[in-house]
């Protein structure tokens, strides 16, 4: 398997920034960067890293199931996370998730029939000053109105 | 054209970490170097570790991310002469609820960071350091690995660092989504590759953390503060606070406040202050209900327990704590059923599942205060609730069981009129299972 040029350079550096045989530090982040480009975790990218990393495949394997950003099944072009932890919850969080199910017709970790867009329910972002956010890929929105929220989907339905 | 920051500042702040956000220029080396950056670098390099180490003591610099341990103290547990590689690893898995200032600090002055990490270094006779950063904050690990290669480019990383002989590397490390990691020993789990669930404790990571090597682990900001300390005097840092609070520290304030915002405040700070002055006051002119001090982990505070200053000692005799710097502010609209069962889905979906009381004992209370929210709540529940809370409390790995537990307790017994409340709606035949 191989990526993009850039992610090449970027996985070249990460395993040299790692003690001397302890490649396995790198199994983490390299799964994170490298989904973003398969779109998903899958069989051939675990074999992937592991050999990489060198590690055993089911090394690698027992780590995907307990990170909740690396997934199996590919989201949406565009994976709508949207936060309702407590500072965003007090501050219309809960409305604005359920607005997106609507806005979205889908539900929690769905993805839409185009499979433009994905949803998430999601844990504390960081963002809690600035609540309520929504995290759109790796792009943050602070103090999210509804009509801001449904500006950003129109948004990005139209680009296409 | 100012510059656009997040939340408006506040006059009535002390700036000494975030003295640098507002100016234009500021994640630069050059914006760095032109506000005393690197003086305390090259002020360290001519003092010894055992002094660089006495003036974080005399700083009475206490964790930032949350435990609030006297740093000072956690620098000399790590054995610099150590024939063994030393190495510092940075937290900034920022992910406690309530909680976002980590991400200021490496978005608006970097290079701050990169310099305490130095500071460290030469303390600890270590020449590689790591951040850890949670996964969503991609923007920041992009934004950072900018800061460390203008760093490497003019020297101030890398090999003989600004012409002092010393060396060190350092790099970025992402997470990919668990709050866990934020657990020291979780986060060194998840460094070298792993799931990242915490470890048995002795021996501490002082001593064996990053591949068994002796490590110093601290949250961001403690970092951020050390070229303050080191340029300005560890005195002059602890006469910004109170005796055995040095210093200043960011406040995250949310939830009912005006003026939601990350503010810089000298330890010892009064609450009420902070909601009606720094935060421009309540929403709506509506009353204060109760303030989560310090993230989602501290036991709640009733309003009339906010009339105190805010430090680790003063919190602490409340029966809370002043954590991560996450102060959560709830007028009296808040329902404190649905506040509760909140919190605890966050738990029991963090849960590492490596403790049985956490894993499962998140888990039940979610469940019961789910159903009590429902409109299935049984006149047992508060304290059965309690109960199970108690029952997690020190007896896991690490604190995410306590984390879940203490607020619970605390709010069952401070808000019981609320659960009471629900017990008598669903009496009265408003409120049916599921209705």
């Amino acid at each position: 398997m191989t990526f993009s040029p850039q992610l090449e350079e970027r996985f070249a550096k990460m395993l040299q920034s790692y003690p001397e045989g302890k490649k396995r530090s790198a199994v983490v982040p390299m799964l994170i960067y490298a989904q973003d480009e398969t779109g998903a975790v899958t069989q051939e990218l675990i074999e992937e890293v592991a050999k990489r990393c060198e590690v055993k495949p089911l090394q690698v394997d027992e780590v995907v199931g307990y990170y909740s950003m690396l997934h199996r099944q590919p989201q949406g072009k565009y994976h709508v996370q949207v936060c309702t932890s407590i500072s965003c919850m007090l501050v219309g969080g809960t409305e604005l998730y359920e607005q997106a199910c609507k806005k979205l017709g889908v539900g929690h970790k769905q993805t839409t029939a185009d499979g433009l867009l994905s949803l998430e329910e999601v844990e504390c972002m960081g963002a809690c000053s600035w609540a309520p956010c929504v995290e759109i890929n790796y792009d943050y929105h602070h103090n999210v109105t509804p009509e801001k929220f449904d500006a950003l989907i129109d948004g990005l339905r139209k680009a296409q | 054209m100012a510059k656009q920051l997040y939340n408006e500042p506040s006059p009535l702040e002390t700036l000494v970490i975030s003295k640098n956000f507002r100016k234009e220029g500021s994640e630069t080396l050059d914006g760095y170097l032109a506000n005393d950056g690197f003086k305390a670098f090259l002020k360290a390099k001519e003092m010894t570790p055992e002094a660089i180490i006495e003036e974080v003591k005399t700083s009475a610099l206490r964790g930032r991310g949350g435990a609030g341990f006297p740093t000072g103290l956690k620098w000399s547990f790590v054995p610099r002469t150590s024939p063994k590689p030393k190495y510092i690893v940075v937290n900034a898995d920022e992910s406690e609820p309530g909680t976002c200032k980590d991400r200021l600090l490496m978005e608006y002055d970097p290079h701050q960071l990169i310099e305490g990490i130095l500071i460290a270094g030469l303390a600890m006779d270590s020449h590689k350091g790591y951040i850890y950063i949670r996964g969503e904050y991609r923007f920041l690990i992009e934004s950072m690995n900018r800061a460390i290669a203008e760093a490497y480019q003019r020297g101030y990383l890398g090999k003989n660092i600004a012409g002092t002989g010393f060396d060190f590397d350092l790099y970025t490390h992402s997470g990919a989504g668990a709050y866990e990691c934020g657990e020291e020993t979780a986060l060194l789990d998840s460094l070298e590759g792993k799931r990242g669930v915490p470890r048995m404790k002795p021996p501490f990571p002082a001593v064996a953390g990053a591949w068994a090597c002796p490590t110093l682990l601290n949250n961001v900001e403690t970092f951020a503060t050390i070229p303050a300390i080191i340029r300005d005097g560890g005195a002059a840092y602890a006469a910004l606070g109170i005796p055995k609070a040095g210093g200043t520290r960011l406040l995250c304030i949310s939830g009912h406040v005006n003026k939601p915002g990350v503010y810089e405040i000298p330890l010892g700070y009064n609450m009420m202050t902070a909601i009606n002055e720094l935060a421009g006051g309540m929403r709506g002119g509506k009353k204060l209900k109760a303030v989560v001090p310090g993230g989602s982990s501290c036991p709640i505070l009733r309003a009339d327990e906010c009339d105190v200053a805010m430090d680790y000692d003063s919190i602490a005799k409340l029966g809370s704590m002043m954590g991560s710097g996450g102060m959560v502010v709830l007028d009296e609209t808040t329902d404190m059923v649905k506040f509760a069962l909140r919190i605890m889905r966050f738990y029991a979906h963090e849960s590492c599942g490596w403790c049985i009381p956490c894993r499962e004992g998140t888990t039940w209370l979610k469940k019961i205060l789910q159903r009590f929210d429902d409109g299935g709540g049984r006149k047992d529940d508060v304290r059965v609730l309690g109960e199970v809370s108690k029952n997690m409390l020190g007896r896991t790995f690490c604190a995410l069981g306590d984390a879940a537990a203490m607020p619970t307790i605390s709010i069952v017994e401070k808000f019981s009129e609320d659960f009471d409340k629900r017990l008598a709606m669903q009496g009265s035949g408003l409120v049916t299972i599921n209705g």
